[in-house]
């Protein structure tokens, strides 16, 4: 049995009278990539936004390498925090300061390293996202969508996390990038041993890179499994998902 | 596979071959503890002739193998094997990745000297400034011109974003308003009394209260306070607008924005202003009375009288005739800093400023000009 670094029990969210999960139990294993669906609104985002901390759970309890967040002081969370790395949608970037900047910013912040090291660093890391060299130099209004995704990738390694949480890493990205992204994710988890949440609807790269995909509907994750037997499932939503004409275009090409 | 040790390098010289053993985990946040003495070795070494020996290494991450196999990377075959000894299961492939990867992002184009980057600078903010003034009056133009579109038709105005912004930017900001002409008037009475009790003239500060709120502090106060208030407000929401890309949804859909957003809040500025000014004056002469109460022992019912029968009515229109004029300049400036915002948060906080700092500006700019102006008619 593989260790769980994210262990997500009972969860309740809600905003107002409206509950966005209830009795929500989710597992995310050491060095899995775990691909996270369900429809629009059923609160993906909102449930990567509450693993990370940024909302509070209105119930149930969310662990993280053992620990609750909630339960930790402001010095242990900060620990905590630089041992992820998030990519938001929009890529997030600090739109005063350079991609090269933003990248280096939780370096200058968490670590002693000489400003030559850091540079040397922070150009890696933005080679290692697939950017050209030119844009470290670019403000992030300067950039595309696929551009920015890619800023805020650099940015989310910065710190060689343990995990990386992706909120729709390829949506908006052409499919060869997209393709090129999924092969990065899929190095560094074999390199790096990294963990990867990624909030997705992109059926490659569920189909690609994903060990596991979990399906967030009713409220809850209705099932956690890998791909194959997701397709054998006969959740109606599920079924619509994985067999609709989208669903099938994506299989088939793998025959 | 030693777990969490602490960093560290040890080198080791025979048969002109460099020997390398790294120990302990080698990630972004220990590896600043050897880079300086890799370094050095970097230039002394030849790179053909080093040996690493995995054996000892903990945890590596790609900061690590980036200070690690620099040090292989000017030699022929960087991850030749017999560059390395012992097993470790991600270092060589990490080292690889990094190598490959690592292109220097170009350095920012150097600046020249000082006294031409000032200049530099000079120059462009005179050159800016101009096209702000131009861009200025193209912007009034254009505000004139839906207006003049919203006369012609008026069914065709946005009443309700109109009412809208009379509640937030005018109604809402009644209470400040209040209070603060309140202490002007209150502190113009305490200062005249003073000074006037040493002519024995003291029963003159009823006409300075009245003379003074009347004709400047209620306008100018109001239109201060509306311009830090509700200009920065209209900035920053049309700014915030243009961020989101509403404003060039707009213009698809065939709205034009000076008819949706410029004309609803240069009407509710309009309306809303002068009523402002009203109660400023109202709270103001109110605050220098029962001062004089307290103080001078003028009671509210003499105070009245006295106003009414030395202060002639000219001195109310001459304050209420600036209110409209500022309230235009107020809202024209906001909507056009708003819709000049960029794409990036920065823009946004420049504009802000500007657009608070130039309709301050422009008020007592004008309330000077007025000054004059009614000063050369006798008013």
């Amino acid at each position: 049995m593989t260790e769980n670094v994210i262990e997500v029990r009972g969860l309740r969210t809600a905003f107002g009278a409206h509950v966005i999960h209830d009795n929500l139990d989710l597992d995310l294993r050491k060095g899995e990539v775990l691909g996270l669906v369900g429809g629009s609104g059923t609160g993906k985002s909102v449930l990567l936004n509450t693993i990370i901390g940024l909302k509070r759970p209105d119930g149930g309890e969310i662990r993280i390498f053992g620990q609750r967040y909630d339960e930790l002081d402001r010095g242990e969370r900060q620990k905590l925090e630089q041992r992820w790395g998030v990519l938001f949608q929009g890529g997030a970037l600090f739109s005063s300061l350079t991609v090269k900047e933003n990248v280096k910013a939780p370096m200058r912040e968490h670590t002693d390293l000489s400003p030559r090291l850091m540079d040397e660093l922070a150009d890696l890391r933005i080679a290692m996202s697939g950017l050209a060299p030119e844009a470290g130099a670019k403000l992030p209004a300067e950039l595309s969508g696929g551009m920015k995704k890619r800023a805020g990738l650099a940015r989310a390694l910065a710190l060689d996390p343990d995990i990386v949480f992706l909120d729709e890493p390829t949506a908006g990205l052409d499919p060869i990038g997209a393709a090129a992204f999924d092969e990065l994710i899929l190095e560094l988890k074999s390199t790096l041993g990294l963990t990867v949440f990624m909030v997705t609807h992109d059926l490659d790269s569920l189909h690609a890179i994903c060990d596991r995909v979990a399906v967030l509907a009713e409220k809850r994750v209705v099932e956690a499994a890998p791909i194959t037997e997701l397709l054998q499932s006969n959740h109606p939503w599920i079924v619509e998902y994985f067999h609709g004409p989208r669903g099938r275009a994506a299989l088939g090409e793998r025959g | 596979m030693a777990n969490g040790a602490n960093i560290g390098l040890s080198v080791r010289t025979d048969d002109g071959r460099t020997h390398l053993a790294p120990t302990g985990d080698w990630t972004a946040r220990t590896v600043s503890a050897v880079d300086e003495q890799l370094r050095a070795l970097e230039d002394q070494v030849d790179a053909e002739a080093v040996i690493i020996d995995l054996g000892g290494l903990g945890r590596i991450d790609t900061a690590g193998a980036h200070v690690l196999g620099r040090i292989l990377t000017p030699c022929g075959a960087p991850n030749g094997d017999f560059h390395f000894v012992g097993q470790h299961p991600a270092a060589r492939q990490l080292m690889v990745m990094a190598r490959e990867v690592a292109v220097p992002c170009p350095p920012p184009p150097p600046a020249g000297p000082g006294i031409i980057q000032l200049l530099d600078r000079a120059g462009r903010g005179l050159v800016s400034a101009a096209e702000e003034v131009v861009s200025s009056f193209a912007f009034f133009g254009e505000a004139i011109a839906a207006a003049g579109r919203g006369l012609a038709r008026p069914d065709k105005i946005r009443w309700a974003p109109a009412f809208h912004v009379m509640e937030t930017a005018g109604l809402n900001a009644l209470p400040i308003v209040a209070t603060l002409s309140f202490f002007i008037g209150a502190t113009v009475a305490y200062l005249g009394a003073q000074l006037l009790q040493q002519f024995g003239a003291s029963v003159f500060a009823v006409e300075l209260v009245s003379f003074a709120v009347l004709r400047e502090f209620a306008v100018v106060i109001t239109a201060v306070l509306l311009a830090g208030r509700s200009d920065s407000a209209f900035t920053a929401q049309i700014g915030a607008m243009r961020m989101q890309q509403e404003i060039d949804a707009m213009k698809v859909l065939g709205l034009d924005p000076f008819d949706a957003l410029v004309l609803p809040r240069i009407i509710a500025m309009m309306v809303m202003t002068p009523l402002l000014t009203f109660g400023a004056m109202m709270m103001g002469i109110f605050g220098g009375m029962m001062v004089l109460w307290a103080v001078m022992d003028v009671t509210p019912g003499f105070f009245i009288s006295r106003m009414y029968e030395t202060i002639p009515i000219q001195h109310f229109w001459v304050g209420m005739s600036k209110a409209p004029v500022f309230a235009l300049v107020i809202a024209i400036v906001g909507c056009r800093h708003g819709l000049e915002v960029g794409n990036d948060v920065e823009s946004l906080g420049a504009r802000v400023t500007a657009s608070v700092v130039q309709s301050i500006f422009a008020v007592i700019v004008i309330d000077a000009a007025f000054a004059m102006l009614y000063l050369e008619l006798n008013i």
